[in-house]
């Protein structure tokens, strides 16, 4: 283990803007006249994010993978890949939350988005068991408290509380499934730990049931993914696109680190026990979308489906594979971003989540409704979007190791899908509001949704047409697991 | 260099769908006219790939490649040879004559038109691709659209059961060929998606025999196979008259073609085991597709049934696996293409004034469109494979292919030529000669001038055709002739 070392505070570079970036909106604050509050929080974090972001690639990237800090930390392309894609979705999340009553306001929104990113970022790159749970429940707590951040709204507060209790008990179980880690080995260092990791014992297996509980629920994994909906409902629509986004995205990173590199010995083992959890996830999330009337209950049930997809590539247990998970997870970011901050700013608009609301939103809004298509489209996994490349990619890898059946549960399940996500663009492109008066109701977007969604579909394009680089940064991530 | 023709030619209607996206949408004219541009030049240049194709020197030509993946071995890789260059001149003339005859669409037609070319992207891109990614990547994109432009522009009636039965039927078959191309690409080992390379992978008889169904029954499913070609008529019927006339002339030829070229090509082996399987599904497309349509009293539905029965014959051309039952199945997607072209559109200019495609209520639509009525004759006078037309220059050498295979197959097969007369006789009998119902006089207008414009230029080909076979057949045999290099024969 190193000393300290100056150099490593590049290793943690991202995190301590972003503590910056925290406190100084928590001192501005009180300074600003309650009607520039709005532009000022929200542009003072969306664009900090931005510098962030801009810095960190500018002087953080790693070079070869070092462990810092004590092993507390490891300071690799997959964290720093991750760190960067937690950023963006946040400086996004900023964005569409500006025009939401009663959180735009509120500097303690934009802190607590700030630390959720931060403890995000301390999960992509955490190496030892004290750091991860430290990190994990410092994404947790802010989460749980934003979802509930609509003190007046009881389903706010239902879904604040609902998560709390699902992430609380979750975490225990997961705690412990760490303590007998630790137990093994007498190590928490997650890469010391991987030397002593027995080969084959039903403990062993049982320690990794307990561990995959915890994060199960962080991705919402088949069978505990019944809190997303609720939550996502209920929760102030930017935060659930943040919650399905950046923090699924955190806990697929941990799930990599540790499965490829503390249980690698059992991999049969969990290969087969996870690729049943992807085919449930997926076919579940999937069935039940179907039968959604709620546009966010819709998009929650489809998030699930997708944290199957994403599974397929751990999966396969191959470089191959974990690069396909993370160019997943970044197609994946940038689309369902795009769904939640469009359901956002027509839920502003038309005050209603109701499938049917849709109804006539081509003449109301044609650019509004056609970034829509571009974004479910993109769920549903159509090129020129990055949906098509990321399922693809996902599916070749399964193929690669074996795993065919796995993939054609994949695709029966994007037909599925297919379906529900042209259901809603049916509405959007077909059905007339009553009254078939669109043009008197215009669905106007605000600086900061235009800027988001076009920042987004761009992006969803870009990735699914030019997907190289993308994918060269995501198996450099991978190679660090291999 | 060489100038990069294919790119341009896949990428011109992307761009133009861009462009168009931009022009205010009030501005209807200046948005016809920029699809007519577009729509133009692409012709302009496929015909010249068509026409400098070098027949001598056969093989892929024009190719360009671009290494947009080397990790995966991802390319875009473009060219054409002597089977899909006459294919990318049918979607060249499709498009033309398509964007003529929505001239009239009034309803959005700045999205009609971006979607149309979206999908004229994607066609191209199938038709040109030497990629398998690519090739999956523009297929998609060639789906979904015709989703939105039956939805939002189709008859009301069956708009919405029908765009989502196509759609969902569609991207069935297109994962499940995928899943097979990924297999493929793993076994073969060579980390290329490059339909050239794997070519020559030399998959085992037994993978081949295995895989091949799902690669090519997962395209044919576009190509309209029984017991798949369900979605076909009723996304014919309920499709606007351009989106008619590109999903049954060109789009079909897009399953054929990819169950041609992955399914056969690659994997030449199982194409031998299952060949059976192809002709049988494909002689009861042909015969029971022409029964069906005989019984049809919706003039559009005849049309769309009879696709499916001139569909089957092109599978049937390819499971001969035999030169000449193969360079009729090319021709036969050619000329089936620009016929079926015709056929839709002078159904939608009968429709447009009559405003009913109720075979007996129609009659006596020869004196106020003397020039549809001659074009539709036209049209099924190919359609019964008559000499001088094109129809004859593709059937005959089809079942001159079946008769060396399975003479049999050819007799039954043959019974649908007498069906096929039947019906287009009677449905020319009943729509455009006896006496016009009263409801009608004076009711129905002219046709425009694009629209004789589109006809006549359809019908022009299809004689051409007919009348000089050396147009086209050549092409088609450079094509045939590095397919059976491929299945080991000659």
């Amino acid at each position: 283990m190193t000393a300290f070392v100056p150099s490593n505070i590049l290793a943690i570079l991202p995190e301590i803007l972003l503590l910056s970036l925290g406190v100084l909106v928590l001192v501005l604050d009180p300074f600003w006249k309650e009607e520039n509050r709005r532009l000022n929080l929200g542009w003072l974090t969306a664009g900090g994010l931005l510098v962030v972001l801009a810095v960190s690639l500018a002087l953080a990237r790693p070079s070869a993978p070092v462990l810092v800090f004590g092993g507390m930390l490891r300071y690799d392309l997959l964290g720093f890949a991750f760190k960067m894609l937690f950023i963006f979705g946040a400086a996004i999340t900023a964005l569409f939350m500006m025009d939401v009553e009663q959180v735009g306001r509120r500097a303690e929104a934009y802190l607590l988005l700030l630390v959720a990113a931060l403890g995000m970022s301390l999960m992509a790159s955490a190496a030892d068991l004290v750091m991860l749970y430290l990190a994990i429940e410092t994404t947790s707590i802010p989460l749980y408290i934003l979802a509930g951040f609509l003190t007046g709204d009881e389903r706010s507060t239902e879904s604040g509380f609902k998560y709390l209790l699902f992430g609380a008990l979750t975490s225990a179980v997961m705690l412990y499934g760490f303590s007998l880690l630790y137990g093994f080995s007498g190590e928490t260092s997650l890469y010391a730990l991987a030397a002593s990791f027995p080969t084959f014992s039903l403990l062993a297996l049982g320690t990794i049931f307990l561990v995959l509980v915890g994060l199960s629920f962080k991705v919402s994994l088949f069978p505990f993914h019944f809190w997303a909906p609720d939550v996502y409902e209920g929760a102030p629509t930017p935060v659930a696109g943040f919650l399905s986004t950046a923090s699924k995205a955190a806990g697929f990173a941990v799930i990599l680190r540790l499965f490829t590199v503390v249980f690698p010995s059992l991999s049969a083992n969990w290969s087969l026990i996870l690729a049943v959890l992807a085919t449930l996830t997926m076919t579940v999330g999937n069935l039940i979308a179907l039968a959604q009337k709620n546009i966010k209950r819709l998009l929650a049930y489809s998030s699930i489906a997708h944290a199957g997809y994403a599974m397929i590539g751990v999966v396969a247990f191959s470089q191959l594979g974990a690069a396909s998970t993370v160019f997943y997870l970044i197609a994946y970011i940038l689309t369902n971003l795009a769904a939640f901050g469009i359901v956002t700013a027509f839920g502003h608009v038309a005050g209603s989540d109701d499938v049917k609301a849709y109804y006539g939103l081509s003449r109301r809004a044609p650019t509004l409704a056609l970034m829509m298509m571009v974004a479910f489209l993109s769920l549903a996994g159509m090129p020129p979007f990055g949906g098509f490349v990321a399922k693809v990619f996902v599916f070749a890898a399964a193929i690669e190791q074996g795993w065919v059946w796995l993939a054609v549960v994949g695709v029966l399940n994007s037909i599925i899908g297919l379906y529900y996500y042209m259901t809603v663009l049916k509405y959007v492109y077909l059905y007339r509001m009553e009254g078939e008066e669109e043009e008197k109701h215009p669905i106007p977007l605000s600086r900061p949704y235009a800027i988001a969604l076009t920042v987004l579909t761009i992006g969803i394009i870009a990735v699914g047409v030019i997907f190289a680089p993308w994918f060269g940064i995501a198996t450099g991530a991978a190679m660090n697991l291999f | 260099m060489q100038f990069p023709i294919l790119s341009v030619i896949v990428f011109t209607p992307m761009a133009a769908a861009m462009l168009i996206l931009l022009i205010k949408s009030e501005r209807k004219n200046e948005i016809r006219v920029t699809a007519l541009a577009a729509a133009s030049l692409a012709l302009l240049l496929s015909l010249w790939v068509y026409f400098s194709y070098d027949k001598a020197a056969a093989g892929y030509q024009f190719v360009e490649k671009y290494n947009w993946m080397p990790m995966l071995g991802i390319s875009l890789h473009l060219g054409v040879d002597g089977m899909s260059a006459p294919l990318v001149l049918l979607t060249g003339v499709v498009m033309f004559t398509g964007v003529l005859i929505s001239w009239g669409l009034d309803d959005r037609p700045r999205e009609f038109f971006a979607f149309l070319f979206i999908l004229a992207s994607g066609v191209f891109g199938v038709f040109a691709s030497l990629d398998l990614f690519m090739l999956f990547f523009f297929y998609e994109i060639a789906v979904f659209p015709m989703y939105l432009l039956i939805a939002i522009w189709g008859w009301i009636k069956t708009r919405e059961y029908a765009a989502m039965k196509l759609t969902l039927y569609l991207f069935i078959g297109s994962v499940v060929s995928l899943i097979g191309a990924l297999v493929m690409y793993w076994q073969s080992g060579l980390h290329t998606f490059d339909m050239l390379a794997l070519e020559q992978a030399a998959f085992s008889p037994g993978f081949q025999k295995l895989w091949f169904p799902f690669v090519f029954f997962g395209f044919a499913v576009l190509g309209g196979i029984f017991p798949f070609h369900n979605w076909s008529p009723d996304g014919h019927v309920a499709a606007p008259t351009a989106v008619s006339m590109f999903h049954a002339g060109v789009l079909m030829k897009l399953g054929a073609f990819a169950a041609l070229r992955v399914g056969i090509m690659l994997l030449p082996e199982g194409a031998k085991s299952w060949s059976w399987l192809i002709m049988g599904l494909a002689l009861v497309n042909i015969v029971y597709g022409a029964f069906i349509a005989m019984v049809q009293t919706d003039f559009k539905y005849v049309i769309g049934f009879s696709s499916v029965s001139h569909m089957g014959l092109v599978m049937m051309g390819f499971s001969t696996l035999t030169r000449v039952g193969l360079t009729g199945a090319g021709v036969q997607m050619f000329s089936h293409g620009v016929m079926t072209a015709l056929f839709f559109a002078a159904v939608g200019m009968v429709y447009d004034r009559a405003h009913t495609r109720d075979i007996p209520r129609l009659g006596g639509m020869v004196k106020p469109m003397p020039l549809v009525a001659v074009a539709f004759i036209i049209g099924g006078l190919v359609s019964m494979g008559m000499p001088g037309f094109s129809g004859f220059v593709a059937e005959f050498p089809i079942f001159m292919g079946i008769w060396q295979v399975r003479p049999l197959v050819a007799i039954i097969a043959a019974i649908s030529i007498i069906v096929t007369a039947a019906y287009i006789m009677l449905v020319i009998r009943r729509v455009f000669f006896g006496s016009m119902p009263a409801e009608f006089e004076g009711h129905i207008g002219p046709v425009a001038v694009q629209d004789k414009v589109a006809l006549v230029f359809l019908c022009v080909i299809m004689i051409g055709l007919g009348l000089f076979p050396s147009l086209m057949v050549p092409w088609v045999q450079t094509g045939v002739q590095h397919l059976l290099s491929l299945l080991g024969g000659a």
